[in-house]
C-alpha cells in the first residue's frame, strides 16, 4: 500500500468518525446530559431513514423530506417525553431500558406495518451526485464529503449550545441537581421535555441524511444502537467534545483494523473501549 | 367432525359402518395403525422466519409450499394436510427450543424450515437425534448436507458452495485472471468465498485477496480502497439483503463500476435491484433461478403464483414450492402411509423434480443437483445469460451416511 492510499484510508476513516458522531450525537445528549438509557435511539433513526425515503418518494427532493420530517420528530419526541419518559425519572435505570427496549418493538412493528419490510434506497440529491476522482480506478463521492461538512458544524452547534448559551447553561445545571434548578424558578420539565426532543431529532436526522448512503432497511437500527454507545462511553458520559474524539478514533481503528488486521476487524472497537476503560473509567472526557 | 373428515370416510366405503357407530377416536383404536395413518391429517411443522429481517423470505417458502399442495387438491398422497407454524424469528438460539415444540410436542410428521443458516444449525442437532423427516427449503450451511448429513435431511435450495463455484469457470471465460473476493465474516460469506475459490483456481485463476467486513456491518468504504490499491481483474461479492443494496451503490459511487467488472453469488442481485437504482446494470451473478427462464413450467408456476398469492414470485418461491413436491414425491412413493420412514426417504431419493428453475434430482447427501444459470442485471431483473454449470452438485464433504 502507498502513501496515496493511506492517505484515502485516513480520509475514510476521518469520514466514517465523523458519521459515527452524527449518529450517536443525539444519544450522547439524552443519555450523557438527561441520564436516560435510551436504547430506542437506534429506533429513531429508523424513523428518520423511513421517513426521508417515504416523504422523498413523495415530494421527489430530498431536502424538502428532511424540512418535513424534522419537526414531526421533534413533535414525536416531545410527546414521548411528555407521555412515557417523566415518569421514569426518579425510578431505577433498569425502568427505562425496560421501556426503551418495549419502544424498538413497537417502533420495528409500526414499521412494518405502515412501510413494511422491503429494502429500499433513497437517491443522492442531484446536485451532490458527483464524485471527485482521487486514483486512476478510485472516486470519492461528494455526498459522503457533504455529509462531513454537516457533522462538523453539528459539532460546532451542539458545543456552541451546551457550553455557552443561557439554555446550555440551563441544561448543564439540570444535569448536575435538578431539584436545585427547579427551585430557581427554572422550568427544568420543559429543558427537558426540549432535550429529549432533540436528541430524538438528532437520532432522526442522522437516519434522514444516511438514508442515501446505506439503504434503508428493517432493524437498520439496531445496528447502530450498540456502535453509539461505545461512542458515549469512550468519549465520556455527557461529553460532546468526548463524543466527537471517541467517534474520530473508532473511525479510524475500524478502517485500518479491516485493512491490517482483518481477522480481528470485528472486536477492535471493543478492545478500544475496554483498553480506554481500563485507562479512563470515566472515559476520554468524563467528569470524575 | 368436520366435513373434510367424512369425506375421508365416504371414500372408503368398507369403514363407514364403523366410522358412523363409534366415531373417529374410537376407529383409531380398533383399527390397525396403517389404516389408521390414512385417516388421520398428515402433520406439517412449518418453521420459518415470520417476523423481522429474513420475514418475507418465510412468506415467499410457505406460500409456495401451499401452492405445490393446491396443485394437488390440497392433499398429498390422498391425505388431508394439518399445518403447524412455528415463527423462528431467525434467532439461532432459540433454534432447538422451536423445533422441539415441532417435534415432542406437536409430533409433526415431517418439518419444513429454514432460511438462517445458523437456524438450520440448530434444527440438524435435535432433528438428527429424533430422526424426524425434515426438508430445508433455504439456508445453505454447508454441514447441514455435509458433516451433519442424516437420511432423513433433505434440502431443496442450494449449498453456500454452490452459489459461487460456477463463477470460476465464468471469469476464466471473460478472460479474467485475478480477483478479490468480498464478503461479510460469518459461515456463509466462508463457505460462499470456498466455493468459488476452489472453482476459479481449477481454471488457472488467483484470488488475489479475501476481503471480509464483520458481520452485519455496512461500512465498506475501507475495502473499496483496498480493492482499487489491488487492482484485481475482477470482483467477486457475496452480500445479501440492505447490506447488499448498500454495497452495489458503493461500489459505483467509489468508481469501480465500469473500471473493475463485479461479479457474485445470485444473491447479491435478487430483491434488491428496486433500491440501488443503476448501480447493479450489468452486474452478472450465478444462481439455480433467474428471471426470463421462459420455460413452460416456469410461465406456468409464475402465473399460478401471482394469481393466488398477488404477488411476484422470487427464487425462495420456488424452493419452498419443490419441498412441497419433493415431499408429494415422497408420500406417493408409500402411498401416503409416511409412517414407513425409509419408504419416503426412498421416494424422495428417487424423485425428479420438475422445478420452475428446471429440472433436478438429489445428490447422496440429499442436496440438489441442479443448473447454475448465469444472470446478468438488466433494468430491475436478473436476466438469464445461459447455463454456468451444467447439473451441479455439492461435494458434500464430510458426509459419511
Amino acid at each position: 500500500m502507498d502513501l496515496a492510499f493511506i492517505l484515502i484510508q485516513l480520509l475514510n476513516g476521518l469520514q466514517y468518525g465523523l458519521l459515527l458522531f452524527l449518529v450517536s450525537s443525539g444519544l450522547t445528549l439524552v443519555f450523557g446530559i438527561m441520564g436516560i438509557i435510551n436504547l430506542a435511539h437506534g429506533s429513531f433513526y429508523m424513523v428518520g431513514a423511513y421517513l426521508a425515503w417515504s416523504l422523498a418518494s413523495m415530494t421527489g427532493n430530498l431536502a424538502t423530506a428532511i424540512a418535513i420530517a424534522i419537526p414531526l420528530t421533534v413533535v414525536l419526541g416531545m410527546a414521548l417525553e411528555k407521555l412515557l419518559f417523566r415518569q421514569l425519572y426518579t425510578r431505577d435505570h433498569l425502568y427505562q431500558v425496560l421501556l426503551t427496549y418495549g419502544l424498538i418493538l413497537v417502533f420495528e412493528e409500526l414499521r412494518s406495518i405502515i412501510w413494511g419490510d422491503d429494502v429500499h434506497g433513497v437517491a443522492v440529491p442531484a446536485l451532490l451526485n458527483a464524485s471527485i476522482p482521487l486514483t486512476e480506478n478510485l472516486s470519492y463521492p461528494v455526498y459522503r464529503l457533504a455529509i462531513s461538512g454537516v457533522c462538523l458544524l453539528l459539532a460546532l452547534a451542539l458545543y456552541l449550545l451546551i457550553q455557552k448559551t443561557r439554555l446550555g447553561m440551563m441544561i448543564r445545571a439540570g444535569a448536575s441537581n435538578r431539584d436545585m434548578v427547579q427551585s430557581l424558578g427554572i422550568d427544568i420539565k420543559l429543558i427537558y421535555t426540549l432535550v429529549f426532543a432533540m436528541g430524538v431529532a438528532l437520532a432522526a436526522f442522522a437516519g434522514m441524511i444516511n438514508a442515501p448512503l446505506s439503504s434503508v432497511t428493517p432493524n437498520m437500527g439496531s445496528h447502530v444502537l450498540i456502535i453509539c454507545f461505545v461512542v458515549v462511553v469512550i468519549g465520556g458520559i455527557g461529553s460532546v467534545k468526548g463524543a466527537m474524539a471517541a467517534s474520530l478514533m473508532i473511525g479510524l481503528a475500524e478502517t485500518f483494523g479491516q485493512v491490517l488486521v482483518p481477522d480481528f476487524a470485528g472486536m477492535i472497537v471493543y478492545v478500544l473501549m475496554a483498553v480506554v476503560l481500563v485507562w479512563r473509567p470515566e472515559g476520554l472526557f468524563g467528569r470524575k | 367432525m368436520s366435513q373434510n373428515d367424512k369425506d375421508v370416510f365416504a371414500r372408503r366405503g368398507f369403514l363407514k359402518g364403523t366410522a358412523a357407530i363409534a366415531g373417529a377416536t374410537a376407529v383409531g383404536t380398533l383399527l390397525p395403525s396403517t389404516v389408521m395413518a390414512q385417516q388421520t391429517k398428515l402433520k406439517i411443522g412449518l418453521m420459518l422466519p415470520y417476523t423481522g429481517t429474513f420475514a418475507q423470505l418465510g412468506v415467499a417458502i410457505t406460500n409456495g409450499f401451499k401452492l405445490a399442495i393446491d396443485e394437488r387438491g390440497g392433499k398429498l398422497a390422498g391425505r388431508e394436510i394439518e399445518f403447524v407454524t412455528v415463527d423462528d424469528e431467525s434467532n439461532p438460539a432459540k433454534a432447538p427450543e422451536n423445533v422441539n415444540k415441532l417435534v415432542q410436542r406437536d409430533k409433526v410428521d415431517v418439518v419444513i424450515g429454514t432460511v438462517h443458516s445458523g437456524v438450520v444449525m440448530g434444527m440438524a442437532k435435535v432433528l438428527k437425534e429424533s430422526g424426524t423427516l425434515w426438508i430445508n427449503p433455504n439456508g445453505g450451511a454447508g454441514a447441514m448436507t455435509g458433516a451433519m448429513c442424516a437420511p432423513n435431511f433433505f434440502r431443496t435450495s442450494f449449498s453456500n458452495w454452490q452459489t459461487t463455484h460456477a463463477l470460476g469457470k465464468v471469469l476464466k471465460a471473460k478472460g479474467h485472471k485475478t480477483a478479490v473476493f468480498i464478503t461479510w465474516k460469518y459461515a456463509a460469506g466462508e463457505e460462499m468465498m470456498e466455493g468459488f475459490k476452489e472453482g476459479f483456481e481449477k481454471e488457472g485463476g488467483k484470488l488475489v485477496k479475501e476481503l471480509y467486513t464483520p458481520f452485519p456491518q455496512v461500512e465498506f468504504q475501507a475495502l473499496l480502497t483496498e480493492i482499487a490499491s489491488i487492482k484485481p481483474d475482477a470482483v467477486v461479492a457475496f452480500f445479501a439483503g440492505g447490506g447488499a443494496a448498500k454495497f452495489l451503490k458503493d461500489y459505483q459511487a467509489a468508481g469501480l463500476k465500469g473500471k473493475i467488472p463485479l461479479y457474485g453469488s445470485g444473491f447479491l442481485t435478487d430483491g434488491v435491484l428496486d433500491a440501488v437504482g443503476d448501480a447493479g446494470e450489468g452486474v452478472e451473478t450465478t444462481l439455480h433461478y433467474a428471471d426470463g427462464l421462459d420455460t413452460k413450467k416456469d410461465k406456468a408456476f409464475r402465473l399460478a403464483y401471482a394469481k393466488t398469492f398477488k404477488l411476484q414470485p422470487d427464487v425462495y418461491a420456488v424452493q419452498g414450492y419443490d419441498a412441497g413436491q419433493l415431499l408429494a414425491a415422497g408420500l406417493d412413493a408409500v402411498k401416503g402411509n409416511v409412517a414407513d420412514k425409509a419408504g419416503v426417504i426412498k421416494g424422495m431419493e428417487a424423485a425428479k423434480i420438475d422445478s420452475p428453475r428446471g429440472q433436478w434430482t438429489l445428490s447422496k447427501a440429499h442436496n440438489p443437483v441442479q443448473d447454475m444459470y448465469l444472470r446478468k442485471v438488466v433494468g430491475k431483473e436478473n436476466k438469464t445469460m445461459g447455463v454456468a454449470w451444467k447439473a451441479l452438485a455439492d461435494p458434500a464433504r464430510g458426509c459419511k451416511a
